[in-house]
C-alpha cells in the first residue's frame, strides 16, 4: 500500500498544487478577463492557454520529480496529475453549478464554468474537462519522454506562437507601418483582428522549427566558424551588431505610433531608474527600498526650476536638468551618510523609511508654499531642443535613449573600474573589503550617490514629459516595481535590467486588461523566479556560476 | 625597535570588555605566535592591529608609528595585512578577482602581475582554478587564497588568524610549511593558533593568552616545556 502509494504520490500531489492554482487564477476572474484576448483567433484565449500552461507545467514536474526512472511510471504521473488539475476544477464546476458560490467568489460564473466545460452542460462538460486533464497530462508525460532536442523544440515553437499571440498589439502595427504589399500581406496572413490566424500559428511554429533544427544542425560550425574567423572580422560582426540595433532603437517610435511610443517612454523611464539601483544593489549589495526619493526629487528640482507656477525661476529643460541629477546626487549623500553602518534588513527598512518620509514632505501642508502640496506642480513646459518642442511621447522616447547609452556607458565603464572592483568587494564582505584597504565609507555614498544621480534624470524627464508632478506619483510602488526590474532581469546585469523593464513595466501596459492582476502576477513571478531562476531572465555571469551547477568550468577545471 | 608594538591595549565590544591590558611587542623577521582558548581574544587583538576594531585605551606602533591616526583602510597600505580567520575569500568572484582585489590600495601593475606567478607558483592549485568561483573551492584551496590574496598587498608583517583551522593533517603541515617559506622570503609572522604544539615549534616567541589578557609570555622553546601550556593548549 505505501509502496504504491509512494509511486503515484508525486502525480497526485503536484496535480493538486496544479489545481489549486489553476482554480486560484479562475476565482480571481483571471480566466475569463484573459478569455477576451485570443492567442489564436476564435480558438485559444489567453486564460485558457495560461491554465494549459500551468496544468501542462505541474504534469510536467510531476513526472520529472518521480524519482523512479521507469518511463511508463513517469507518463502515469504526469497523466494522473493532469487528471487531478481537472478534477480539481471539476470539483468548481460540479459544486458551483448546484450551489450559488458566487456570493463569496464573485468571479465563479456561469461564464466561468462554461469556459472551463468547453460550453458543455451536465456531465458531458466534466467530461470534456477530464478529458482535457488527461490530453496535458499525456502531453507533458511525452514531452518527458522526448529527448532533449525535441523536447526544447516542441516546447520553444509553442511559447513563439504565445508571445506572437500575446504582441499582437506591438507587431501588427510595426508591420502595417511600412504599408508595402509584402508586409501587408504578413501581417494578414500571420493575424486576424484578434490573436493570431490558425494557419499564422501553424506557420509561425513550422517557420520556428526550420529555424531552430538548422540551427542546431550547425550549430557546431556556426560556433566554431565564428571562433574561427579572425579577430577582425569578429569585430566587425559586433559591431555591425550593434549597429543593427542602434538602427531599431532609433526607427522604433517611428514605426509604433503614438500609443506604443508611450509604452516605451514609460519603459525608457524605469530603464533608467533599474540601470541606476543596479549600481546600488546590484553592483554595491546595498538593498535600497526608498529609491523613489531621488526620482521624486530629480522631478521636483525641474518641477520648481521650470514651471511659472510656484517661484517662476524661468529655467528651461536642459538648464534644470543638470541641476536635479546634482540635487539627486546630493540627496544620495545626504541619506546615505545615517545608514553607512547599516547591512541587509536593516538598511532595507531605514531607506523605505527615507522613500516615505520624502513623499509626506511633498504632500505637507507645511511645506505647500514652497513644493505645492497636494495639488503639485504643474505647467511644467516640455523640453525644448534648439528651438524644436519635444511634445511627442516620440520625441521623449530619443530623450530617453540618449539618457539610457549615457548611463549604460557609465555603469559599464564604473563595472570594471577600480570603483566597481570596491563595490564588488564590498558587497560580499565588508569587514575584508576594508582590511583590504577600500574605504566603505566612500565607496558606500559613491554607490547610492551614482544611483540616486540616475533616478533624478529619469525622474527630471519623467516631469517635463508629463508636465505636472504630484506627490501621488512617487509612492513606495514605484521603489518595489525597479527593485523587481532589477532582481527579475539579474543583479548586475545591464540587458538584464533592460529586458526586466521591458517585461514589468511594457507587458502590463500592453495587456491592459492585466492591470487588475498586475500586483498578484508580480508576486507569483517573482516566487517563481527565486525558485526557478533565481539569477534572474539575463543573469550576470557569475551569478549564473554560483547558483547553478556549471558543468563546463567543472570540466575546464578538470582538464 | 621593536616592529610592532601593542602598548597596555583594552578594547570592547559595546559593554563586552575583549581587551583588558593587553601588551605585545613583534620584532622585524619574527614569527611570534599567540595561543589561548575559545573566546580569549586572539582575535580581537589582531582586528585593533588592522584597524578594523578600536582599541578604547592603549596604543599600537608600527616602526614606532602611532596607527591610531590612520584610518582601517590606510593600515593596510602600511604593510600590515591580516588573513582573517575563517578565510573569508569573495565566494562569488573568482580566484584571479580576489587576487586582484588583494591589490588593492597597490599603484604597481608589474609589480602585481609577478605577485601573481609568485603565488601561482607556491600554490600550483589556484592557478589552475584560476577562473573558478572562490566560493567553490575546498576548504584548504580558500586558506591558499586567502593567503595569497593577503600577499597581494605585499605584506611587511602578516598577521595570521587560524590558518590551519579545519584542515587536515597533510594540510596542516603544509599550511605551516608555507609560514615558513614567507618568513625565509622576509615576511614577518604574528600567528594566532588554537593548534598551540605546531604554532610554537614555528614561532620564535610566543604569548598565552587568556579572558581579555596576556598570562604569559616567553621564548617558544620555553613555552613548549612549560607544563601550564602543555595542559592546558596540547591536552597532555
Ligand atoms: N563582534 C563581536 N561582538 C561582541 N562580542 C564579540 C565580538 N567578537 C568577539 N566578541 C567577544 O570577544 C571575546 C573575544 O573574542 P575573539 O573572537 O577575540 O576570541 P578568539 O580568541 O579569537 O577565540 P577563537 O579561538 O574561538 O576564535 C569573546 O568573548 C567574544 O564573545
Ligand atoms: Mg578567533
Amino acid at each position: 500500500m505505501t509502496k504504491t502509494q509512494s509511486l503515484w504520490n508525486h502525480g497526485v500531489k503536484i496535480g493538486a498544487i496544479g489545481g489549486v492554482s489553476v482554480l486560484t487564477i479562475s476565482l480571481i476572474g483571471m480566466v475569463q478577463m484573459f478569455g477576451k484576448r485570443f492567442i489564436v483567433a476564435d480558438f485559444l484565449p489567453m486564460g485558457v492557454a495560461i491554465a494549459l500552461i500551468l496544468t501542462i507545467l505541474t504534469a510536467y514536474l510531476a513526472a520529472k520529480k518521480t524519482s523512479i526512472p521507469d518511463k511508463s511510471i513517469q507518463l502515469a504521473n504526469s497523466v494522473i496529475s493532469g487528471l487531478m488539475t481537472a478534477g480539481v476544477l471539476s470539483m468548481l464546476v460540479i459544486i458551483g453549478r448546484s450551489i450559488k458560490l458566487r456570493t463569496v467568489f464573485v468571479e465563479a460564473s456561469p461564464q466561468l464554468y462554461n469556459i472551463l466545460t468547453g460550453g458543455i452542460q451536465g456531465a458531458g462538460g466534466i467530461i470534456f474537462l477530464l478529458g482535457v486533464g488527461l490530453l496535458c497530462g499525456v502531453f507533458a508525460g511525452i514531452l518527458i519522454l522526448l529527448n532533449d532536442l525535441w523536447r526544447k523544440l516542441i516546447v520553444n515553437a509553442l511559447a513563439t506562437v504565445f508571445v506572437l499571440g500575446l504582441l499582437q498589439e506591438l507587431i501588427m502595427p510595426i508591420l502595417k507601418a511600412w504599408d508595402l504589399g509584402v508586409t501587408n500581406y504578413i501581417a494578414e496572413l500571420f493575424y486576424a483582428m484578434n490573436g493570431l490566424t490558425p494557419m499564422g500559428a501553424i506557420l509561425a511554429m513550422i517557420i520556428f522549427s526550420i529555424i531552430y533544427l538548422s540551427w542546431y544542425a550547425n550549430r557546431e560550425k556556426i560556433k566554431k566558424g565564428y571562433g574561427d574567423l579572425p579577430k577582425e572580422t569578429q569585430k566587425k560582426t559586433k559591431y555591425l551588431g550593434l549597429l543593427i540595433l542602434a538602427i531599431i532603437l532609433i526607427v522604433l517610435p517611428q514605426v509604433l505610433g503614438l500609443f506604443l511610443s508611450e509604452v516605451l517612454t514609460i519603459v525608457g523611464l524605469y530603464v533608467l531608474l533599474g540601470l541606476g539601483l543596479n549600481i546600488v544593489v546590484g553592483y554595491a549589495g546595498l538593498l535600497d527600498l526608498g529609491y523613489v526619493a531621488f526620482f521624486a526629487i530629480g522631478s521636483y528640482v525641474v518641477a520648481l526650476l521650470t514651471s511659472p507656477q510656484i517661484f517662476d525661476f524661468g529655467l528651461n529643460f536642459w538648464q534644470a536638468l543638470p541641476i536635479a541629477v546634482i540635487c539627486g546626487v546630493l540627496a544620495g549623500v545626504i541619506l546615505g551618510i545615517p545608514v553607512l553602518k547599516m547591512r541587509g534588513d536593516y538598511l532595507a527598512i531605514a531607506t523605505l523609511g527615507f522613500g516615505e518620509i520624502i513623499r509626506i514632505l511633498v504632500l505637507s501642508d507645511f511645506l505647500k508654499p514652497w513644493l505645492g502640496g497636494a495639488q503639485g506642480i504643474g505647467s511644467i513646459p516640455n523640453p525644448n531642443f534648439f528651438g524644436f518642442h519635444m511634445v511627442k511621447p516620440q520625441h521623449i522616447y530619443y530623450l530617453l535613449l540618449a539618457g539610457c547609452i549615457l548611463v549604460v556607458f557609465i555603469s559599464l565603464r564604473l563595472k570594471n573600474s577600480r570603483l566597481g572592483r570596491a563595490w564588488m568587494a564590498m558587497r560580499e564582505d565588508e569587514d575584508v573589503a576594508q582590511a583590504m584597504g577600500i574605504n566603505l565609507v566612500a565607496t558606500k555614498l559613491l554607490a547610492f550617490a551614482t544611483g540616486a544621480g540616475f533616478s533624478a534624470l529619469s525622474g527630471a524627464i519623467f516631469a517635463s514629459k508629463i508636465g505636472s508632478v504630484y506627490p501621488h506619483s512617487f509612492n513606495v510602488f514605484i521603489s518595489i516595481n525597479v527593485v523587481a526590474i532589477v532582481i527579475i532581469g539579474g543583479m548586475g546585469s545591464l540587458p538584464g535590467v533592460v529586458i526586466g523593464a521591458a517585461v514589468l513595466m511594457g507587458l502590463p501596459e500592453l495587456l491592459r486588461e492585466f492591470a487588475e492582476y498586475r500586483m498578484f502576477v508580480y508576486g507569483v513571478a517573482l516566487v517563481v523566479m527565486m525558485l526557478l531562476r533565481p539569477e534572474g531572465l539575463l543573469p550576470e555571469q557569475r551569478h549564473k556560476m554560483a547558483l547553478h551547477d556549471e558543468p563546463e568550468t567543472e570540466a575546464k577545471t578538470a582538464a | 625597535m621593536a616592529m610592532l608594538e601593542l602598548k597596555n591595549v583594552h578594547a570592547h565590544y559595546g559593554k563586552i570588555h575583549a581587551l583588558k591590558d593587553i601588551s605585545i611587542t613583534v620584532n622585524k623577521g619574527e614569527i611570534v605566535t599567540l595561543i589561548g582558548g575559545n573566546g580569549a581574544g586572539k582575535s580581537t587583538t589582531l582586528k585593533t592591529i588592522s584597524g578594523t576594531l578600536r582599541p578604547s585605551a592603549g596604543q599600537i606602533f608600527l616602526n614606532g608609528e602611532d596607527l591610531g591616526k590612520y584610518p582601517a583602510h590606510e593600515i593596510v597600505t602600511l604593510g600590515i595585512v591580516q588573513v582573517p580567520e575563517g578565510r573569508r575569500v569573495f565566494g562569488q568572484l573568482t580566484v584571479m578577482e580576489n587576487l586582484d582585489l588583494g591589490a588593492f590600495t597597490s599603484k604597481d601593475k608589474k609589480r602585481d602581475a609577478a605577485t601573481v606567478e609568485k603565488i601561482f607558483h607556491m600554490f600550483p592549485r589556484l592557478a589552475e582554478r584560476s577562473k573558478q568561483l572562490a566560493g567553490t573551492l575546498s576548504g584548504g584551496e580558500q586558506q591558499m587564497l586567502a593567503m595569497g590574496r593577503a600577499l597581494m598587498a605585499d605584506p611587511k608583517i602578516l598577521l595570521l588568524d587560524e590558518p590551519s583551522m579545519g584542515l587536515a593533517p597533510v594540510l596542516v603541515d603544509s599550511v605551516f610549511a608555507t609560514i615558513k617559506t614567507l618568513h625565509a622570503q622576509g615576511v614577518t609572522i604574528l600567528l594566532v593558533e588554537q593548534n598551540a604544539r605546531m604554532a610554537l615549534k614555528t614561532a620564535s616567541r610566543g604569548y598565552v593568552i587568556q579572558t581579555g589578557k596576556v598570562i604569559l609570555e616567553d621564548d617558544a622553546k620555553k613555552l613548549l616545556e612549560n607544563e601550564m601550556v602543555k595542559k592546558a593548549y596540547m591536552g597532555d
